[in-house]
């Protein structure tokens, strides 16, 4: 029931966005019977909700929603499992006792400070998008400077333009989708900057929202300079040279009076931090078994705070996986403890779950860390898997049947991709 | 807005008539124009200028006090170090040098009165080879010689006991216990509010464009109107010689020396327990480690003559200069660390002093050149200008109903549970937290406002929303919502600090 809070539940979730609403759907499922949901905002969706774009729901719902109609059918089925949601609730602490039993510290209007017993407890806080000053960009501090998420929420939920000549630092999907919306909503995007020799955006996003209304992406490029002393009046870009440094011989000056950045996304993992929960360094996010549970025994994560997402689709399948171990903890159901360990080998930047057990089926989600086409992508000497390409961008996702476990001798287990032909290692 | 000049001068009469002070009547032997004539008027308000619109609102006068951006504070009192000094650092034969030991004194009482953020955490002076022990040794002695309390010598494993982080490269550190860090932005706030409350008028969007003398006063042109006062005190910081000039006033000059700073992330708070300052150099006090009031870890500042008073812009040189500096003092710190980074403008004299006092013309005070270290040393600057105002036979007459005490907004993020418990009691709106990073609650953005703040900068260093990591990603709105609603001004209105600095523009109808 929405705004209802009791005392003692047997899984409670860190947020309301699509992560955390699926993780109370798959907790539910389990069986587990008294759910929470705690949400900072005053409305769940997390996200989704300045996100009017359509395109989501294609893989859950087989239907494309926007990001409002997606959160909104995610929050009538919480809802109506009998799932109760604390929307305008911060956590502020979770504690464990020796029993492994938890405590949840909220503050909120409505309630005050209260702590709330928990079984399990799953980590669904999202992410945030990195800042200028996480890159330094040399120059005047203007307003005009903003996050392409800050900017997407004033046009889209406040109905008011962040500015009318835009130029885009960085080519995150939220980037590439903000060039399109700003562009329909009449300003000038005058191009969209990408430090890194390849779009860090889904390509549909690419070809739809820059390629489809002529905005130039130009790679290998850079903002070197903000210009402007109460408003941003101009940018200078220019080429990456040796060392990651911008080669300024080469720079141009692009009169504008905003400079979107879209520049990356952290998992949001200060609550994890201060439980003493491992994180891998390279994904941000908790290290997690193949049950989607952290180093803390009866504490999961899923979604965007475990790992930065391209689908929220995906993010919903994670989340019902998580939210299903949680529920099955909090019922005293215990999972073989996994005995495989994920290597990330060539060309692969990360692995999540970060480790196995032969007793099901799984579903690994990785990145590779360059582009290739074709490839293929190995795991140890069980699977070898033909792909038209890869690209740091897009997430690949891997199903690996049980049977194929069951045969593995070994405790490390180690992917790769190869070029088709012709690879860095020979074909073993 | 702007009231009408008849009334205001009626009001005026009245408030002053009896008081019976007997020297409004053709005061200065002009009759006024309709407009008041003024015992003081503070141009500038930064801290030197808040201190002194405080410290003159001990005592019956009317004053008043020009800011030219939106808010006060806003030009380099928040854009520097955020340091108290402990004052053993200037040569007592300089003016800062002796006003710098005196303001620290006076820290414990205003602090007490006012309740900013500031806490004596004590400064290392550390020596990274032998070589530069007899400075410290230098320094100490000069210290002491002031009555700086509590300077003491620390070997190598002292240092590294009390500060295990530092590099074990360095040879010993001068401790200065009474040296402290303050939030800058707080104490102009602080000041300016008890000064407003114990009766200075505050013009704020009011910058002076012409200075002429008049009968035994001075008139100062705005774009509010003139203003007449029988005292104007120049305290227009990087901008004095310029107020000064209006005047034919050409005897000093201003030179800008930039500053950059860089801030860190949260998780290194506790690296460093101490302010550490390494041996200085005749421009600066070097590149320094600060752990900042709020807990934040901060580096810098650099030390580049500009010639642009506007240049408020960070380089890829300066951070590769900070950093490479504090490496070898700190290894652990790294520019990949960095949360945001800003830049501030020293107003260097070319007497490289303090330049305070009367000029030629009558009733045109200077208090120039204030650099550091000037926020330390402004409370002592106040009184400083009060004793010259009273030897310019200003009365000083005390007020008996002077409130002192003016209380500080609760910061609900340094509050324990059973404050804030409270709080949400008696207020539910602190249980709403705005800027999750800094645990900012829509209380305080609320109080912020009722104590003046009018911008989201304003917001922001009243209450600290959007400082933190995500650097207002998330909470911007909420704070431009809140605004908006207080102000009574559409979304699109509201600034970062002032005109120009507009955040967002309204959509065209027609798309």
């Amino acid at each position: 029931m929405l705004g209802r809070l009791e005392k003692k539940y047997d899984v409670v979730v860190v947020g309301g966005g699509p992560a955390g609403m699926g993780a109370a759907l798959g907790a539910r499922d389990s069986g587990a019977g008294r759910v929470l949901i705690l949400d900072r905002e005053p409305d769940p969706g997390g996200i989704l909700l300045q996100c009017v774009h359509s395109g989501f729901g294609l893989h859950y719902f087989k239907e494309e929603l926007s990001g409002p109609e997606y959160a909104e059918r995610f929050l009538a089925k919480v809802v109506d499992r009998d799932v109760d949601v604390v929307p305008d609730s911060y956590v502020s602490g979770i504690a464990v006792d020796s029993d492994g039993s938890k405590r949840v510290r909220l503050m909120g209007a409505a309630h005050g400070i209260r702590t709330i017993q928990a079984r399990s407890v799953v980590l669904a806080m999202g992410c945030r998008e990195r800042t200028r000053g996480a890159i330094r960009i040399p120059g005047t501090r203007p307003s005009g400077v903003l996050t392409a998420g800050l900017a997407q929420k004033l046009v889209n939920m406040k109905g008011v333009l962040p500015g009318r000549r835009v130029v885009i630092l960085g080519s995150g999907d939220i980037g590439l989708i903000m060039a399109r919306r700003l562009t329909l909503e009449g300003c000038e995007v005058l191009g969209v900057f990408e430090i890194m020799p390849y779009s860090n955006g889904l390509t549909r996003n690419v070809v739809q929202c820059l390629e489809d209304f002529g905005i130039p992406l130009q790679l290998s490029t850079t903002v070197a300079y903000i210009h402007g002393r109460e408003r941003v009046e101009k940018v200078t870009v220019a080429p990456l040279g040796p060392g990651f440094k911008p080669e300024m011989s080469k720079a141009r000056d692009i009169p504008c009076d905003t400079l979107l950045l879209s520049i990356g996304l952290i998992p949001e993992n200060e609550l994890s931090q201060s439980l003493g929960i491992e994180l891998d360094r390279i994904t941000g996010g908790p290290e997690v078994s193949s049950t989607l549970e952290t180093s803390m025994p009866g504490v999961y994560a899923c979604g965007n705070v475990l790992h930065v997402h391209d689908l929220v689709d995906f993010v919903t399948n994670e989340s019902l996986l998580a939210g299903r171990f949680a529920g099955e903890r909090a019922q005293g159901i215990r999972r073989p403890a996994d005995n495989i360990h994920l290597v990330p080998g060539d060309n692969v930047r990360y692995c999540v779950p970060h480790t196995l057990s032969p007793e099901r089926e799984h579903t690994i989600y990785m990145r590779s860390k360059k582009a290739m086409k074709p490839c293929v992508l190995r795991v140890g000497n069980l699977l070898e898997k033909k792909l038209r390409f890869v690209v740091p961008a897009e997430m690949i996702m891997l199903k690996i049947k049980p049977d194929l476990l069951e045969r593995f001798q070994g405790d490390s287990l180690r992917i790769d991709i190869h070029e088709e032909s012709g690879g860095e290692e020979p074909h073993g | 807005m702007r009231q009408d000049p008849a009334e205001y001068d009626t009001r005026y009469w009245r408030i002053r008539g009896p008081r019976g002070r007997g020297r409004i009547k053709g005061l200065f032997g002009i009759p006024s124009p309709g407009y008041p004539m003024y015992d003081v008027a503070i141009i500038g308000g930064g801290v030197v200028g808040c201190a002194i619109a405080r410290e003159l609102s001990r005592y019956r006068l009317r004053a008043v006090l020009l800011e030219r951006q939106e808010e006060v504070g806003f030009g380099t009192s928040k854009s520097n170090s955020g340091i108290v000094h402990a004052g053993h650092h200037a040569s007592p034969d300089t003016l800062k040098g002796r006003l710098e030991y005196r303001g620290n004194v006076l820290f414990d009482s205003l602090h007490k009165d006012l309740d900013f953020g500031f806490r004596r955490i004590g400064e290392l002076l550390v020596a990274q080879e032998e070589g530069e022990l007899p400075v410290l040794e230098r320094l100490k002695r000069q210290g002491e010689a002031k009555g700086v309390p509590g300077l003491e010598m620390w070997d190598r494993e002292r240092l590294r006991r009390e500060e295990p982080n530092l590099s074990y490269r360095l040879v010993a550190a001068l401790h200065a216990p009474t040296a402290g860090v303050i939030n800058p932005y707080e104490f102009a706030f602080a000041l300016i509010e008890s000064a407003v409350a114990n009766g200075v008028e505050l013009k704020v969007c009011c910058p002076v464009e012409g200075i002429e003398a008049v009968g035994g006063g001075l008139r100062l042109r705005t774009p509010q109107g003139p203003v007449e006062a029988r005292f104007a005190l120049n305290c227009a910081g990087i901008f004095s010689d310029q107020v000064a000039g209006m005047l034919g006033l050409k005897d000093f000059s201003i030179r800008p020396r930039k500053g950059e700073e860089y801030m860190l992330d949260k998780r290194l708070q506790g690296l460093v327990r101490h302010l550490i300052f390494p041996v200085p150099t005749p421009a600066s006090k070097g590149t320094l480690i600060i752990p900042t009031f709020d807990g934040t870890l901060m580096v810098g500042p650099t030390a580049e003559d500009t010639d642009d008073r506007g240049d408020l812009t960070t380089t890829y040189e300066g951070s590769d200069k900070v950093f490479a500096f504090i490496r070898r003092i700190c290894p652990s710190i790294t520019e990949r660390d960095t949360i945001t980074e800003f830049a501030g403008l020293r107003p260097v004299s070319d007497t490289d002093d303090f330049i305070i006092g009367p000029t030629r013309v009558k009733g045109f005070i200077n208090v120039a050149g204030i650099q550091s270290p000037g926020l330390t040393a402004a409370p002592a600057i106040a009184e400083h200008v009060l004793g010259i105002l009273k030897g310019e036979r200003l009365p000083l007459e005390p007020r008996d109903d002077f409130r002192p005490r003016t209380p500080g907004t609760p910061h609900f993020a340094a509050l324990d549970p059973e404050e804030r418990e409270r709080l949400i009691a008696e207020d539910p709106r602190y249980g709403r937290v705005v800027c999750r990073c800094e645990l900012v609650t829509e209380a305080e953005v609320h109080r912020a406002i009722d104590h003046g703040a009018r911008t989201l900068d304003g917001i922001k260093f009243r209450t600290r929303a959007g400082m933190g990591r995500c650097q207002g990603g998330f909470c911007t709105t909420r704070c431009m919502d809140i605004l908006a609603e207080r102000l009574k001004k559409p979304f699109h209105e509201i600034t970062k600090r002032g005109e120009g600095s507009w955040i967002a523009t309204p959509m065209t109808d027609d798309a």
